[in-house]
């Protein structure tokens, strides 16, 4: 029997957030697009529309089931998306040097997406059967290193640092929320920072170049650093109120790289200035608050982990990508999430937020 | 029934959690929006300024193409400074009215510019497009005098091939051309881009990703002239490397200019290894015409030439060899124990097969004729007869085992392989089974028989280095790495002839006996005090009718000329180079081509070192 309950508390302010955020994010697709004269420009917006279509009736389809569910499919997801990682290296596609999609027929999907939120399930399971009576030791966090590492690994292969790196430092951030004891984080930061030396000896020489443009984007003058050059004339030039919109002289003159996928909060920011952008991160930071607060409404320990996950993989998608086209942080790639154009990643975080919506729906109910 | 639900103890510890992430994130997010003060209040107008005349620009620093140098060092090409006029779209107001005036200055066609602006102008902003490569010195001067009425335009120094003996070693060396799309498109041009100027042929197209270098660039800032105020970073490029040849160059110019005025090939190989010293083809072309982009006269005077300039005879000229096959007859005859090297047969002049006659070139024939005068005076009836014992099926091994009518392998250039036919070729191919009377002809090098002058230089090579069949080889050096250490053991003997000594001996000596003995067909390769060894071939271009014999070649049309051959090896004691000269229509061998190899071992030979 549907249960009316599940009606009554329907989040609406979640949806609403994700909303505005969609229709921000198309807005401005269209003027990041809107230079390319050619029917390109035109397709990239469309064809957004049609994936936030996609994801809104994946989010829906995320919220008919209880989540509960989940927690018994926590593993065949995550050996799923293993499968599909490897598959991916066997079988994928590659594109500007990396092997990541996987083609469907027409569509193609990067299997990392789901395996971002496999990791957050098995993470979830665990921890919520492990509670929170005592402090964790490095010893009884085996499980979960190995749990993170293979796909980290797998994903590393293709090669995709960015993703890589997102998948690891929101894992972090379920641990560090579950509570280490100082002393063990202690051990693991020490002892990280010793063996990097012997890791950095061990790799190969374009290998540590690769990691040195990383960390440094002057390094590599004509690429990297040019791209931030530009960004960082985008934004600033933005002033209070922005250029206005279809205004933005970077984006018109094609100064701005990627301008549709990773570069598009720079749009943003030159058309619509300090007002717009820090509107546009105060939305992401709501959002990112209420996710936190379904966590704590949720009356079990899975719900309110996987709320806490699905939090931390938007939280730093945002601060990632502002990071890095701001300037304070290295270029690693990465899109802002539900605003830049790509398909893939607004499907899984479509059905991430659609899992957040299920737990918010369900907090008052009891078996 | 679920096992998660929250304890009081749980839950406590959670909540606190919950509480400190969320300071953690109202501390990250704000250091995001001070960042953002600080670009848009702060820092804002500064930016804004940039944006406004935004002349942050990328820009390319070409690397510098590698030199190619012959066996001895000379240099064969190298690059020389170049001025090239620029157009940067973006800054150019009225490019109908800067084009008039611009073709007002300088020879240039307003029309097609135009629309490489247009095409341009899609790419990435500010970026320069090359509108004329190489101006003159005086064209130089015009600009820079009227530069400030020229907006948008830019003259920038690049470094441009340079061809240092023009038409020299044409074939072999190559030529550039500007590189099209579909060669972008695979991948195998990393380092280049549109626009760039890639290798086509020859060297240049072989070792390409070697000579190439890899590019630099620079984030300048301009002036409103585009001029560079100051270099805000820089990455160098890197030079491409140096590529040695095998090639001598004055043997070379000698070989060419033997060929002068004539169309055909000369091949002259280290018979030891398979290093190319000379690669002739006649007639040349200057690549030096296609480096700023080759014009549209020069390129079809080039192309719609009856010689076929581009085409390299040596490597895919097919020919058929006429009698210098019939020293890979002789040696499977021998081989196969088909004839005695003492049996004598009888040349009346005349074959008869069935109702065909098969004649000799001599009208009256040869008379008694063993093996060694049958190969010095060329006699076609005891070829003919060895012929019909071997059969058609064992020729053609033999011929494969020289590596006739396949590619040699030769580490630059594009080849042909020829065709040595079969019974099996011939059934399949025109559908009707193979006549005795084809063998007859294919005793002689003549029927579907088809080689380059490569192959032969490399097959009477194997004659006289004991039965190696050799890689040819151009490359000696890339950098300052020998070749075989880049190719690995591909340069290696081939193959090996499976051949007894004492025929190959016979054989030699035959050779040596076809330019030093009273009758022998090659007397006009013969040099003072070197002993060469060499074979003549004349080869039909079209069957003439059986039993009419050969006719006075001034007779005949010049395209219906026989094809003349010469192979040649000297010292015949200790053989330093191999020879293959071949003479499209020049008509016999022994009078138009030996002349040619002697030359050559001449020079090569009597040079001090």
């Amino acid at each position: 029997m549907f249960d009316r309950r599940l009606i009554q508390n329907f989040d609406w302010v979640l949806l609403l957030l994700l909303l505005i955020v969609a229709a921000i994010s198309i807005l401005n697709l269209y003027s990041a697009t809107y230079a390319t004269h050619n029917e390109f420009g035109f397709q990239v917006f469309v064809k957004q529309i049609y994936w936030f279509l996609i994801g809104f009736i994946l989010f829906f389809l995320m919220t008919t089931f209880n989540y509960y569910a989940l927690e018994r499919l926590a593993y065949p997801i995550y050996f799923f998306s293993i499968g599909l990682l490897v598959l991916v290296l066997i079988v994928g596609k590659t594109a500007s040097g990396s092997q990541r999609w996987l083609n469907l027929g027409p569509v193609s999907f990067q299997a990392s997406e789901l395996a971002k939120i496999a990791i957050l399930l098995v993470l979830a399971k665990f921890f919520s059967e492990k509670g929170w009576h005592q402090e964790y030791r490095l010893r009884d966090l085996w499980q979960p290193f190995l749990l993170i590492s293979i796909p980290t690994a797998l994903i590393l292969k293709e090669p995709d640092l960015g993703t890589a790196l997102l998948l690891v430092v929101v894992s972090f951030s379920i641990i560090l929320l579950v509570k280490v004891k100082w002393k063990s984080l202690a051990i693991l930061v020490v002892s990280t920072l010793s063996v990097a030396p012997f890791i950095w000896s061990g790799l190969k020489e374009y290998q540590r170049l690769r990691v040195l443009t990383f960390l440094r984007p002057e390094m590599d003058p004509l690429g990297a650093g040019y791209h931030i050059n530009q960004s960082k004339i985008a934004i600033g030039s933005g002033l209070f109120w922005g250029k206005g919109f279809l205004k933005g002289t970077q984006t018109r003159l094609h100064f701005l790289p990627e301008q549709h996928t990773d570069f598009a909060f720079s749009v943003l920011a030159e058309e619509w200035g300090f007002m717009g952008s820090v509107i546009l991160l105060l939305l992401y930071l709501f959002l990112v608050l209420w996710g936190l607060k379904i966590a704590m409404n949720s009356k079990d320990k899975f719900g309110s982990l996987l709320a806490v996950g699905i939090v931390a993989i938007i939280f730093w998608q945002v601060v990632i990508n502002v990071g890095m086209v701001t300037g304070l942080l290295p270029v690693v790639g990465n899109p802002l999430v539900l605003f830049s154009y790509g398909g893939s990643s607004l499907i899984s975080t479509m059905a991430a937020t659609g899992l957040l919506m299920n737990i918010s729906m369900r907090r008052f109910m009891f078996q | 029934m679920k096992t998660s639900d929250f304890d009081p103890a749980s839950f406590q510890v959670f909540n606190k959690q919950i509480q400190r992430a969320t300071l953690f994130i109202l501390v990250v997010f704000g250091v995001l929006i001070l960042r953002l003060w600080f670009l848009q209040i702060v820092n804002g107008p500064v930016y804004r300024s940039k944006s406004e005349h935004n002349r942050i620009r990328l820009q390319d620093i070409s690397p510098s193409r590698g030199i190619i140098f012959d066996r001895r060092g000379e240099v064969l090409v190298d690059n020389r400074p170049s001025y090239n006029l620029y157009i940067i779209p973006e800054e150019v107001q009225d490019q109908g009215r800067l084009l008039e005036s611009l073709s007002r200055l300088i020879v240039l066609d307003p029309g097609p510019t135009g629309e490489l602006l247009d095409k341009a102008s899609r790419g990435l902003p500010f970026k320069p497009v090359c509108v004329k490569r190489d101006i003159s010195r005086n064209e130089l001067a015009i600009i820079e005098t009227h530069r400030f009425n020229l907006p948008g335009v830019l003259i920038a120094v690049k470094q441009q091939r340079r061809y240092i003996s023009g038409y020299l070693a044409s074939h072999l060396l190559g030529y550039l051309g500007e590189i099209t799309e579909q060669q972008l498109k695979t991948g195998e041009y990393p380092d280049n881009k549109s626009g760039d100027l890639v290798g086509k042929s020859g060297v240049e197209w072989k070792w390409q990703a070697v000579l190439n270098g890899k590019r630099g660039g620079a984030q300048v800032e301009v002036d409103a002239a585009g001029r560079t105020i100051q270099v805000i970073s820089r990455k160098p490029p890197v030079s491409g490397s140096d590529i040695s040849l095998t090639i001598d160059r004055s043997l070379q110019a000698l070989a060419e200019k033997a060929l002068h005025g004539k169309r055909g090939a000369i091949v002259a190989m280290d018979p030891q290894n398979g290093e190319i010293l000379a690669l002739a083809s006649s007639p040349p072309y200057d690549p030096n015409l296609f480096v700023g982009g080759i014009d549209k006269t020069n390129w079809d005077r080039i192309v719609s030439s009856e010689d076929f300039v581009l085409q390299n005879r040596a490597l895919t000229g097919q020919y058929p060899p006429g009698s210098v096959f019939k020293i890979v007859v002789a040696l499977a005859g021998l081989q196969e124990g088909v004839i005695d090297p003492g049996e004598e047969l009888y040349c009346n002049g005349i074959y008869a097969l069935g109702r065909s006659k098969y004649r000799c070139w001599k009208k009256y024939g040869h008379g008694k004729v063993g093996f060694h005068k049958a190969l010095v005076e060329s006699c076609d009836i005891y070829f003919y007869k060895m012929g019909m014992r071997l059969g058609v099926d064992r020729i053609g091994a033999y011929a494969k085992k020289f590596g006739l009518g396949v590619k040699t392998g030769i580490d630059v250039g594009r080849e042909k392989g020829g065709l040595i036919p079969t019974r099996e070729w011939k059934l399949k191919k025109w559908g009707v089974p193979w006549q005795a009377g084809e063998t007859v002809s294919l005793s002689i090098g003549q029927s579907f028989i088809l080689v380059t002058p490569l192959q032969m230089a490399r097959m009477i090579s194997a004659v006289f280095s004991g039965g190696s069949v050799h890689r040819p080889q151009l490359t000696k050096k890339i950098g300052k790495t020998p070749a075989d250490k880049v190719h690995g053991s591909s340069l290696e003997g081939k193959g090996r002839l499976e051949i007894k000594q004492e025929y190959l001996e016979l054989v030699k000596k035959a050779l040596v006996g076809v330019v030093n003995e009273p009758h022998g067909t090659g007397s006009k390769a013969r040099v003072k005090n070197i002993t060469v060894a060499g074979k003549t071939g004349t080869a039909q271009v079209v069957a003439l009718k059986k039993g009419k014999g050969k006719q006075d070649p001034e007779e005949v049309p010049f395209k219906f000329r026989d094809h003349a051959w010469f192979l040649a090896v000297a010292p015949a004691e200790n053989p330093k180079i191999a020879i293959a000269v071949l003479v499209e229509h020049g008509g016999h061998g022994g009078s138009a081509a030996a002349p040619i190899a002697k030359e050559i071992i001449e020079a090569y030979l009597r040079e001090p070192g």
